[in-house]
């Protein structure tokens, strides 16, 4: 009998609950069921990091979970980095480095960068390279992304 | 002209911003509509086949399942001939590309679409429909479907050669001859001839957003459309076309658009979407997978090519020659025409003879790619180049100098030069930090190349309405890809005297602005900024009037600067005249509309420096310098970020991108996993030097910086890895495998 | 997808009976390999049973002289942030960071690795030159085995129906003893080995003792090497090139999208050589 799953979670802080098929990712639900849209499909093999929202504190690519997984869990997507109507630094930053060009990577990047530097203060150029590595980016060359989550770095840590 | 901005050449933060940082700005796939149903496409499993049956019963009887679609539902395209802007083609193929009708011409080839309540579903049932193939031969490169007894791809095709049809059925569309001088004689003026064979593998644009469409046919018959496209009329003309429809029964909706580099422009989703609505009374929503966007969209060609280049004992070239066949894949348009412009384009060359092949293959129809068939033809010519210098003793920049294009000189395809910045570039290289450095490691090698793009004009629409606070509301129709919004802002905010956050731009749907040409060709900031650049001259005299009629003068009189109109001693800004526009005839809206001639090339030169595992093979980039002259750097920050980018897939392109298909035409590493884009790993930072050789055909010197960035990494790694490794690479990618198989055959 | 069912059990004993009941039913842990091949078609589960809540599963445990107890379900990242963990297998804590991208480590386990069983998969060739066994549990009971003879074809493995992978047991690291897994693959990151060499290492009174080796992507299933005729000699260049040679001699690689078959075997023998220099340098720090 196909029926589907009630699914109780906690985004951006607020408890949320929905319906969803198992065979539909965190990725689908949030967008589909949620509205979530800030969460960007680019591959849903795992390859891109568009998806990326973290769970549970850890970053993870959200194509490659099922949103059945998030019962009882908590997940943290790009629309719940900003503080209210402050952007957070990496945002700033992302912004005044002109470190985005089509932007539709953007989000991945953030939520990814964001959890580096909430455990990792002062990461260096290589470190960041290696943490951003599950995210492609077409557009930049990266440089300008990776000089502002060293430039939101030196800000979040003043 | 004066040089003296006050906004141009400044950084603002882009004005959609905000939105993109928070996730809130929507791209194609991000709209939600009441009723909405999923898409999905069933795809030809077979490279080349006939299709003899399809039965779509058993999708159409699945739960859930509203409207099935095949080439049938299409309305026949005839011996139409369509000019969509991208030259005469006839309407069978476009239409043939979106719905395959007979056969199939590629792995991938859209067969029929699904619309359904879940996309689930949707691709269920597009896997319940039943196509009887018959399975035919396949021909996947240009020299493979250039020989006698290759299977032929379209029996209707018949070989244009020198511009007349010559009758004979082949897979080669077209063969055409540049030619100044006299190549024979030139070679004979040489002291030293090298002439080398390379292949270069198809490649995509990689964009992150796949294709995407939703479209909804309204009750009246309107046909609207929200999708993430390059060019919003094109989309409309092109779906209209294929849907015999009138243009003015279509409205396309641009949503944000995550990349394109030239892969959206043609039109693959928005008919089939179209007639799954009207079908099912809903709008329907299509987003391709990964693997629909590897094997259903436009990569760039693949080609072969041979170059050979005559020199004298001082370097001066004497003539070349050049031989292009690249690989349209399934219909004809391969970007070869731009590939023989641009082989010696940057060069000053009496003697020239090149010879284009535009070649049919049983792969997806290519769509244009930054800077489109330059980067194949410029990796041929600058190894070459390289190797001359090499035997010459000369230094690989001097060699460049010394017959560098310059104004005046005459490219093999006609037309002379006006001001350029080629020699610019290259004293720029000369002269940088990187050039001059030591390379600092063993089986390290510097390489340098240089490259050329023309960019392109075409038509653009702008309206500006002055707002009663002094900002204003810019409204424009080019997609905007990386900041346009705020480069076409700035144009406007530095005629009106006003800062860049005055402005506030927005771009809109088809019925809402003017005709604006594609977001491509390195256009935008050019051509819409000039059609923003009129508009607001157009405001500017008419704010002019309203000051003379307070001022009891005559318009004439009325000055303006730096945001203040004057007049015999008396003043207001922008602002204060702004409040008064009620008062003085009611609303003030400048409207800008160029189909604009004075377009300005742009050369690109990198400086690479690899470091090879000699016992691997494996290329590291570890310092990368790329150098543009971009005629006037409007938004200096988004200036580089276009030439690191381009540089960056270029470096793909040159190292580990590649189509790689197996005998049967399937494309095996059809993923972003196996499909090697470089990862923020991969990479140094990459330096850039900006160059400004005004371009003296637009009101700013712009000349547009999308494309010509990506020309010349390939070339410029080859010669790198040569020094690095001793080996001459002549085949794209220059991947692991390929260098240690060189070094061993040493 | 095809519609599946979902369970998460918390215990072995209901994820062995829904896996018996559902011949076809798959195990969840990471889901990274998992849930993209179901996505392209290649696995039609009618059963998902996420083992992720079962405690057995989770468990991270090393305990000096008797060794390293690594649940099925273990994430990657849990490895290589346990600093005991990387203090007594370093070599295992890098394997757990280079497999996928940072993404992929907060979900991806040893474990699953093991029971997608590609050919190509990172840390099977190191768990096999560590000695590794596994502990499995069925229907019929529980079973322990050789990490070597876990794989039996390309994403095949031996686990019979109903079976699940419980825990991966790693020894303890021998007095003079060092290991490293090394990979070849064209970019930095995000990449599938074109050829891996897993080595481990054991020098005692200047010599190597015994050494083992396992190479990936160069056969049907990660391949163990016999490194005997590397015992007794000094770990030195010869012994090195020797080594390389070994496993280029014993590579069965195949020409495909990722390398041809030539340019594998060369790389086995580059790895290889390059991992037991590296594994001897580790050895002597051990000592």
């Amino acid at each position: 009998m196909e029926r589907k799953v009630h699914v109780q979670t906690t985004i951006n802080g607020e408890a949320a609950e929905f319906l969803c098929e198992p065979r539909q990712s965190l990725l689908e639900c949030l967008r589909e069921i949620l509205s979530l849209t800030g969460t960007k499909e680019g591959c849903n093999d795992g390859n891109c990091g568009a998806c990326t929202v973290t769970m549970d504190g850890r970053i993870v690519t959200s194509c490659l979970v099922l949103g059945v997984e998030a019962q009882g869990s908590e997940i943290t997507t790009i629309e719940g980095v900003a503080r209210g109507n402050e952007l957070h630094p990496l945002q700033k930053a992302f912004l005044e480095e002109a470190a985005l060009q089509c932007g539709i990577c953007t989000p991945g990047f953030i939520v990814a960068a964001k959890t580096l530097l909430d455990q990792e203060p002062h990461p260096t150029e290589e470190r960041i390279r290696w943490w951003l590595a599950n995210n492609l980016c077409r557009c930049t060359g990266y440089d300008k992304i990776v000089k502002a989550v060293q430039k939101a770095a030196a800000e979040v840590n003043q | 002209m004066s040089t003296q901005y006050n906004v141009i050449g400044t950084r603002p933060i882009r004005h959609d911003g905000a939105d993109k940082v928070t996730g809130r700005a929507l791209y194609g796939a991000d709209i939600q509509l009441a009723g909405l149903l999923h898409g999905a496409i069933l795809r030809s499993p077979h490279a080349h086949a006939r299709i003899k049956r399809i039965d779509t019963s058993k999708a159409e009887a699945l739960a859930g399942v509203k409207a099935v679609a095949t080439a049938a539902d299409l309305p026949e395209s005839g011996e139409k001939i369509v000019d969509l802007g991208e030259g005469a083609t006839p309407l069978s193929y476009i239409r043939g590309n979106v719905l395959a009708s007979g056969k199939a011409l590629y792995r991938g080839h859209a067969i029929a679409g699904v619309a359904a309540t879940s996309q689930h579903i949707a691709e269920e049932a597009a896997g319940l429909i039943e196509v009887e193939y018959e399975v035919l031969p396949c021909a996947l490169t240009a020299p493979d479907a250039m020989r006698d007894g290759a299977p032929i791809l379209h029996e209707d095709l018949h070989t244009k050669e020198f511009g007349e049809t010559t009758g004979k059925v082949s897979n080669v569309a077209d063969h055409f001859r540049f030619q100044i001088g006299n190549a024979e004689q030139g070679f004979e003026e040489a002291d030293l001839i090298v002439e080398r064979e390379f292949h270069t593998a198809t490649v995509h644009q990689g964009y992150i957003e796949p294709q995407n469409a939703t479209v909804l046919w309204n009750n009246d018959g309107r046909v609207q459309v929200w999708t993430s496209t390059q060019g919003s009329f094109a989309v409309r003309d092109t779906t209209a076309c294929i849907l015999d429809l009138p243009v003015a029964q279509v409205k396309v909706t641009p949503m944000e658009i995550g990349g394109g580099f030239g892969g959206k422009i043609p039109v693959y989703l928005e008919p089939v979407a179209a007639v799954l609505s009207k079908k099912s009374g809903r709008p329907v929503k299509i987003v391709m997978s990964r693997k629909d966007v590897f094997e259903g969209t436009g990569p760039t060609p693949g080609s072969f090519i041979r170059v050979k280049i005559g020199a004298k004992r001082d370097g001066t070239f004497t003539a070349a020659q050049g031989y292009l066949a690249y690989e349209a894949g399934a219909y004809p348009g391969a970007m070869v025409g731009p590939g023989a412009m641009c082989v010696f384009a940057a060069y000053d060359i009496p003697n020239v003879t090149v010879d284009g092949f535009d070649v049919v293959v049983n792969k997806p129809s290519t769509a244009a790619y930054r800077a489109p068939g330059a980067t194949n033809a410029a990796f041929a010519t600058e190894t070459v180049v390289d190797e001359i210098a090499e035997k010459l003793g000369i230094d690989p920049v001097d060699l460049r100098l010394k017959n560098a294009a310059k104004e005046g000189t005459k490219r093999a395809d006609g037309p002379k030069y006006r001001r350029i910045g080629c020699v610019e570039v290259l004293e720029a290289i000369k002269a940088s930090a990187h050039y001059n450095a030591p390379l600092g490691g063993p089986n390290r090698g510097r390489g340098v190349g240089i490259g050329f793009w023309f960019n392109a004009g075409l038509p653009s629409s702008c309206t500006i309405s002055v707002n009663a606070d002094g900002s204003v509301n810019l409204v424009e129709g080019s997609t905007d890809i990386g900041g346009t919004r705020t480069s076409i802002a700035m144009q406007a905010a530095e005629v009106l005297g006003i800062t860049a956050e005055q402005v506030h731009p927005s771009v809109v749907d088809t019925d809402s602005v003017g005709f604006t040409g594609v977001t491509g060709g390195s256009r935008t900031t050019f051509a819409t900024g000039w059609a923003a650049y009129e508009a607001a001259q157009d405001v500017m005299r008419q704010m002019k009037e309203r000051a003379a009629k307070l001022w009891e003068t005559d318009a004439s009189e009325v000055k303006a600067e730096g945001g203040v109109f004057s007049a015999n001693g008396k003043r207001m800004t922008f602002a204060e005249l702004a409040a008064r526009i009620g008062e003085t005839g009611g609303p003030i809206v400048g409207r800008g509309a160029v189909n604009p001639r004075g377009v300005g090339g742009s050369f690109s030169g990198v400086i690479a420096d690899v470091e090879v595992d000699p016992e691997t093979g494996k290329t590291q980039i570890v310092r990368f310098t790329s150098i543009q002259d971009v005629g006037k750097a409007i938004h200096p920050a988004y200036v580089e970020g276009q030439m690191q980018g381009g540089s960056v897939q270029g470096i793909g392109w040159a190292l580990n991108e590649e189509y790689y298909m197996d005998e049967s035409g399937t494309m095996r590493n059809s993923s972003l996993l196996d499909y090697r884009m470089p990862t923020t790993l991969d990479l140094p930072m990459i330096e850039t030097i900006i160059v400004e050789v005004p371009n003296p055909g637009h009101p700013f010197g712009v000349r547009g910086v999308g494309e010509a960035n990506i020309v010349p990494p390939p070339g410029a790694i080859a010669n790198a890895i040569y020094r690095a490794a001793g080996v001459r690479l002549r085949t794209l990618p220059m991947k692991p495998s390929t260098v240690m198989e060189a070094i061993w055959a040493k | 997808m095809k519609w599946f069912d979902y369970q998460a059990p918390r215990t072995v004993g209901e994820a062995v009976e829904a896996m018996t009941l559902h011949p076809t039913a798959r195990a969840l842990a990471g889901g990274t390999d998992l849930l993209v091949q179901m996505r392209a078609g290649r696995r039609t589960p009618d059963l998902i049973v996420d083992i992720k809540k079962i405690p057995e599963l989770n468990e991270l445990r090393y305990e000096p002289g008797a060794g390293l107890t690594l649940g099925a379900a273990v994430p990657c990242y849990r490895i290589y942030n346990d600093a005991a963990v990387s203090r007594a297998y370093p070599s295992l804590a890098e394997v757990a960071n280079i497999i996928g991208g940072t993404q992929i480590q907060g979900r991806a386990s040893i474990g699953g690795n093991l029971c997608n069983a590609a050919p190509s998969a990172d840390a099977i060739p190191l768990l096999i030159a560590l000695g590794a066994t596994c502990r499995v549990t069925g229907p019929n009971g529980e079973r322990t085995m050789a990490v070597s003879d876990f794989c039996t074809a390309p994403g095949q493995n031996s686990l019979e129906a109903g079976e699940l992978l419980v825990s991966i047991h790693l020894p303890e690291t021998p007095a003079g003893g060092g290991a490293r897994y090394l990979r070849f693959i064209p970019r930095n990151e995000m990449d599938i080995a074109v050829a891996g060499a897993g080595v481990a290492v054991v020098l005692e009174n200047g010599h190597i003792q015994s050494a083992r080796i396992a190479l990936s992507a160069v056969a049907p299933t990660p391949l163990p090497v016999d490194a005997s005729a590397l015992a007794g000699l000094a770990p030195d260049e010869g012994a090195l090139r020797k080594a390389g040679e070994i496993a280029a001699a014993a590579a069965k690689p195949i020409t495909d999208m990722r390398g041809t078959a030539d340019y594998r075997r060369h790389l086995c023998s580059v790895l290889t050589r390059r991992a037991l220099a590296s594994a001897i340098a580790a050895a002597k720090e051990t000592k």
